[in-house]
């Protein structure tokens, strides 16, 4: 029997209408429970209070802090290495095999799992290097994996310059340094800006590379050499633990949150960005 | 400033060489490092007592990893036959059905929960996935099931957003002239514009498949860690990024050095994947 293509693409589209449907349902669900059951744990004592007894008790300061620094300190790193390298790929080069070899390394570094950022840090920071575990090793290992993310967004950023302006800029006899200080970066600034929030929510959320270079200590990390612990490294202990549900669901909320808020402005800005050139 | 110019130019030029050769560096410092600490074990033990070995016993001279590399491959197909079906029919909805305006909302919204660190899947797997696993199907709930079901999940932004890339690429005339023809929309989907986007989908299930033999902390929350192969899928089972996870706080000797020879075959399988999906995207270029 042959049945009907109109019936069958009814069908389909009925069925694909409801696998899509089911899929937002699901993103929607997960981020729905971490916000019904972590909102009445969260409040500003939490926010601003130091754990206490492992975590059993207290808030969620030192790990905030612990977040904060990690994440600044790997942007300062990053940023104008990852700029840099964008900068180079299309301003000073013509397409060659230095240019390959470098966009392999940048991919390649980019499809390296968590883990092994973390077994690298380990044994070259933590171990060859002496610093032990701390917050300088968890920056330097979160810098190399970050840096796939800032070079690749700079890029496109720069590619979507027209070339109008870089003509102008040349025919003013500007150098091409100058040209690219004082007219490609600014107006790809946007883009630029976009790949370095994606890179914050990445650092932000990591946690197999952090928990082996920076340790997990709960103190409030006072220098470089001292080792301390993120919001997602404390809330992975406190889960597996089973040290405190509460305090568990409220960390997650934080960390949930504030990723899709970096990552929400991130988008904002790139959408801007494209509605200005299209 | 009395320096000329192009002196100045110079600099700049050696300087963004130097930052761009960075990367190559680090990639370089990665594998020599996990290389250096990782060989030596499979020259003293043997590749074959290592790969293929079933025993896991690292302070009593053992270190076969066999049954983490299968497990390792067994959540990864499991991850990919509940999110490379969905993630693709999400992705048709999106390119084909869908009307701009919910486009616009939802492409963002689903790229947004890729940020959702893996922790937090691994922990949501532990409170609701593993106690239906256990409720209904038996066992202890940290199985083969559960973990590729989280995986599953794990997965989907990657397959969805690349495959959408591949559809949308695929010209607006090879749908015309299939409609043309008489053709029903779901035909005109089945027969011309997914055979055309077929290594760009293929791409994503491949970079689906890396996202889900890398990932680490959700996987040993739910995986359960038992150190055989897995012969149902409500067994527990310890992947080859569970293992380095799981003892590298404490291992030392030669202990460290198997964790790194785990390092080492994971980082290898990476390697290839990658290697893959980019092959696989490059044709997709040329055609």
């Amino acid at each position: 029997m042959r049945i009907n293509p109109r019936v069958i693409d009814t069908a389909v589209k009925i069925g694909l209408n409801g696998q899509a449907f089911f899929t937002v349902a699901i993103l929607v669900v997960i981020v729905a429970v971490i916000f019904v059951k972590g909102c009445p744990y969260v409040n500003l004592g939490f926010l601003f209070s130091s754990p206490e007894d492992m975590g059993r008790h207290g808030g969620i300061f030192s790990a905030i802090i612990g977040t904060a620094f990690l994440c600044f300190l790997s942007i300062v790193f990053a940023t104008p290495l990852g700029v840099g390298t964008a900068i180079f790929l299309t301003e000073y080069t013509k397409e060659s095999i230095f240019t390959k070899m470098i966009r392999f390394g940048v991919e390649s570094l980019a499809g390296i799992p968590s883990i092994l950022y973390g077994l690298f840090g380990f044994i070259f920071f933590v171990i060859k290097l002496k610093m032990g575990w701390s917050v300088l090793a968890g920056v330097l290992t979160m810098t190399i994996m970050i840096l796939p993310t800032i070079i690749r967004t700079s890029e496109e950023a720069i590619k979507a310059v027209p070339r109008n302006l870089r003509i102008v800029s040349y025919s003013l006899s500007a150098t091409r340094w100058e040209t690219v200080t004082k007219v490609v970066i600014p107006s790809a600034a946007p883009g630029i800006l976009t790949g370095i929030m994606l890179s914050v929510g990445r650092a932000v959320g990591e946690t197999a590379a952090v928990i082996f270079t920076m340790g997990s200590s709960l103190r409030v990390p006072t220098s470089l050499m001292d080792s301390g612990r993120t919001m997602a490294v404390h809330f992975y202990i406190l889960a597996r633990e089973g040290i405190s549900m509460e305090n568990a669901y409220a960390t997650a909320l934080v960390l949930v949150l504030s990723i899709l808020f970096i990552n929400v402005i991130a988008y904002y800005i790139m959408n801007r960005v494209i509605s200005r050139y299209s | 400033m009395t320096k000329k110019p192009f002196t100045k130019e110079n600099v700049v030029k050696w300087v963004l060489t130097a930052f761009a050769l960075s990367s190559l560096l680090f990639l370089f410092l990665i594998f020599a490092f996990i290389l250096v600490e990782g060989l030596p074990l499979f020259l003293k033990i043997g590749l074959k007592k290592i790969i293929f070995g079933f025993k896991w016993a690292p302070t009593k001279g053992y270190f076969g990893i066999f049954p983490m590399i299968v497990s390792s491959f067994l959540v990864t197909f499991g991850a990919l036959i509940i999110g490379a079906p969905l993630g693709l029919s999400c992705a048709i909805y999106l390119s084909e059905y869908s009307g701009k305006k919910l486009k616009m909302f939802l492409k963002p919204a689903l790229e947004l929960l890729a940020g959702i660190p893996s922790v937090v899947y691994g922990f949501l797997g532990v409170i609701y996935i593993v106690p239906l696993v256990r409720e209904y199907l038996g066992g202890s709930g940290f199985s083969l099931l559960a973990t590729s079901i989280i995986l599953g999940v794990m997965i989907l932004p990657t397959v969805i957003s690349i495959s959408f890339d591949a559809l949308v690429s695929v010209p607006r005339t090879y749908r015309e002239g299939s409609f043309a023809m008489g053709a029903t929309k779901w035909q005109t989907i089945y027969r011309v514009v997914i055979p055309s986007a077929k290594s760009g989908i293929l791409a994503s299930f491949i970079l689906g498949m890396g996202r889900a033999i890398g990932e680490t902390m959700a996987v040993i929350m739910i995986a359960g860690n038992a150190l055989k192969i897995p012969v149902s899928i409500l067994d527990p089972l310890r992947t080859l990024t569970g293992n380095i996870a799981l003892e590298l706080a404490y291992a030392t000797g030669d202990h460290r050095q198997g964790l790194f020879s785990t390092g080492v075959v994971l980082l290898v399988i990476i390697m290839i994947l990658n290697y893959i999906a980019n092959f696989g995207i490059k044709r997709k270029v040329l055609k």
